[in-house]
């Protein structure tokens, strides 16, 4: 989903939610400064990240890790942290290429 | 038909809320606030009105009672002063951020320390920046009539904003004076039905109210609200016109008493533009071309007719009834010179701060200050900018 914030004049006034549910729509990837990579070759699929991502941000897929929802990954490096195998690593957002942007910017 | 009273000004509020007859007051006691509820509370024992009065245990509970009985749909007020403003603080930006229509009465008061009960405008002036619209009144008279336009300003879909109305404590709060009320149904066919935008009441289109934004969507949410307040202007411009129709009292943003070929000109809110037009009066029988101006609301700031009203004036003294502590001048002068900014020909201008904690000002101290500003013209500068009125040297 490429996020398209809204302008002043585009949103209810006084911050009102008119919908349920719509947490899900919000992009708290934005607040992330520390990007976690996940590198495939070196994951063991033990979960340990899984279980201790406090947002939901480690997709899995029939018990297997598929990768790293930037969409929702705040960036507070507990998966890299918890790893037993250095599987995650963290490295600045400044230091993200334009392409891996692009990619965050996708969920 | 008209109907003529002679009470203290605490009662002509009351009198007001009794028409409007909100769903929700909630309130707490404050000198000199305190007899506006009192009263109200009287007519809620009697069965005169069919609102839900709260007693809270603070001003802070009282504002948060309201911002949240008029995110539920209610029509919504109450009453404060002072340190009970003070207290408000936290929730008086959540309602103004929330959009939610309120209308609260403060009876101007000083702040503590030293304590003191008596006028000035420190408390409301303190709020400026809090996103209310705030407007002053000058007499019992005019607190009953921008109380009730009021109710219809913060509901206007425009604005959806909380409003502030401001009467002098004790000067006007417990002076008797005479006023005229409307008749109940005209009070009632003039503010009309509350139609709440957002209702937590409504189930069929559920909404949240107060929810987070961050950097990405609080700045925007500002923006609107700026451009709300800015927008009140004119609802309060249009709500002004109806009220005249309705009650013959004209209901100018700013107020011109022989403003119009003056070449000295005080500007002062609230009760002392009394005091000072008695004195316009007796020098303008001695042929002196004074005036007065009289801001009837103070936020939105009104820039535009200052400017224009002051554009072909000589000198001007602002009397401020607050200090801003470091700042060049009080409140009411600061946003003042700056509205003349853009004149080609800038009238003189000098600051007054006079009548803090009740301070009396007298007609002789108003005097001195048309005195000043002719002595002012005659050298053309002005060398204190910032004079203090009435205080012990």
């Amino acid at each position: 989903m490429k996020i398209v914030k809204k302008g002043w004049k585009e949103i209810p006034i006084g911050g009102v939610i008119l919908e349920a549910g719509n947490a899900s729509d919000y992009n708290t990837g934005d607040w992330r400064s520390q990007r976690p990579i996940w590198n495939e070759e070196k994951c063991i699929h033990c979960l340990q990240c899984f279980v201790y991502c406090p947002d939901a941000s480690i997709d899995v897929k029939d018990e297997k890790i598929t990768g790293i929802n930037y969409f929702y990954c705040k960036g507070c490096g507990i998966c890299a942290e918890i790893c037993p195998e250095e599987a995650i690593e963290l490295i600045p957002e400044t230091k993200v290429s334009e392409t891996e942007i692009k990619v965050s910017e996708m969920s | 038909m008209v109907k003529k009273h002679v009470e203290v000004g605490t009662t002509a509020v009351a009198m007001a809320m009794r028409q409007i007859n909100p769903d929700v007051v909630a309130a707490y006691p404050i000198t000199p606030q305190t007899a506006i509820v009192q009263t109200f509370s009287q007519y809620v024992a009697d069965g005169k009105v069919d609102t839900e009065f709260i007693t809270v245990e603070s001003e802070h509970s009282a504002m948060s009672s309201c911002v949240g009985a008029a995110a539920a749909g209610a029509r919504v007020m109450t009453a404060t002063s002072s340190a009970g403003l003070a207290l408000m603080w936290e929730i008086l930006s959540v309602a103004s951020g929330l959009r939610v229509p309120i209308t609260m009465v403060n009876v101007n008061r000083a702040l503590s320390a030293p304590i003191n009960i008596h006028c000035d405008h420190s408390d409301s002036m303190g709020a400026r920046d809090s996103g209310w619209v705030q407007i002053y009144s000058e007499n019992s008279q005019e607190v009953y009539d921008n109380v009730i336009q009021a109710i219809k300003i913060s509901e206007n879909e425009e604005v959806r904003l909380p409003v502030m109305v401001m009467m002098d404590g004790f000067i006007i709060s417990h002076g008797i004076e005479e006023f005229e009320t409307l008749e109940d149904g005209d009070v009632k066919n003039f503010i009309g039905e509350n139609r709440p935008k957002f209702s937590l009441l409504n189930i069929k289109e559920p909404v949240t109210h107060g929810p987070l934004q961050l950097f990405d969507y609080y700045f925007e949410t500002k923006r609107q609200q700026v451009d709300a307040i800015y927008k009140s202007r004119l609802v309060i411009r249009e709500v002004g016109k109806e009220y005249e129709k309705l009650s013959g009292r004209s209901q100018p943003i700013i107020e011109k008493y022989f403003a119009d070929d003056a070449e000295l000109i005080i500007i002062v809110l609230s009760s002392t533009a009394g005091t000072a037009k008695s004195v316009v009066n007796e020098l303008r029988k001695e042929g002196l071309k004074v005036g007065l101006i009289k801001p009837r609301i103070f936020r939105p700031f009104p820039y535009y007719e200052l400017k224009e009203a002051l554009k072909n004036t000589k000198a001007i003294a602002v009397l401020d009834r607050s200090n801003s502590f470091g700042a060049q001048g009080g409140p009411l002068y600061i946003e003042i010179r700056s509205a003349l900014y853009e004149l080609t020909k800038k009238p003189l201008i000098k600051n007054y701060i006079y009548g803090l904690g009740g301070r009396d000002i007298s007609l002789e101290n108003i005097r001195s200050v048309y005195s000043d500003l002719e002595d002012i013209t005659k050298i053309s500068r002005v060398e204190k900018p910032v004079s203090y009125l009435g205080v012990r040297k």
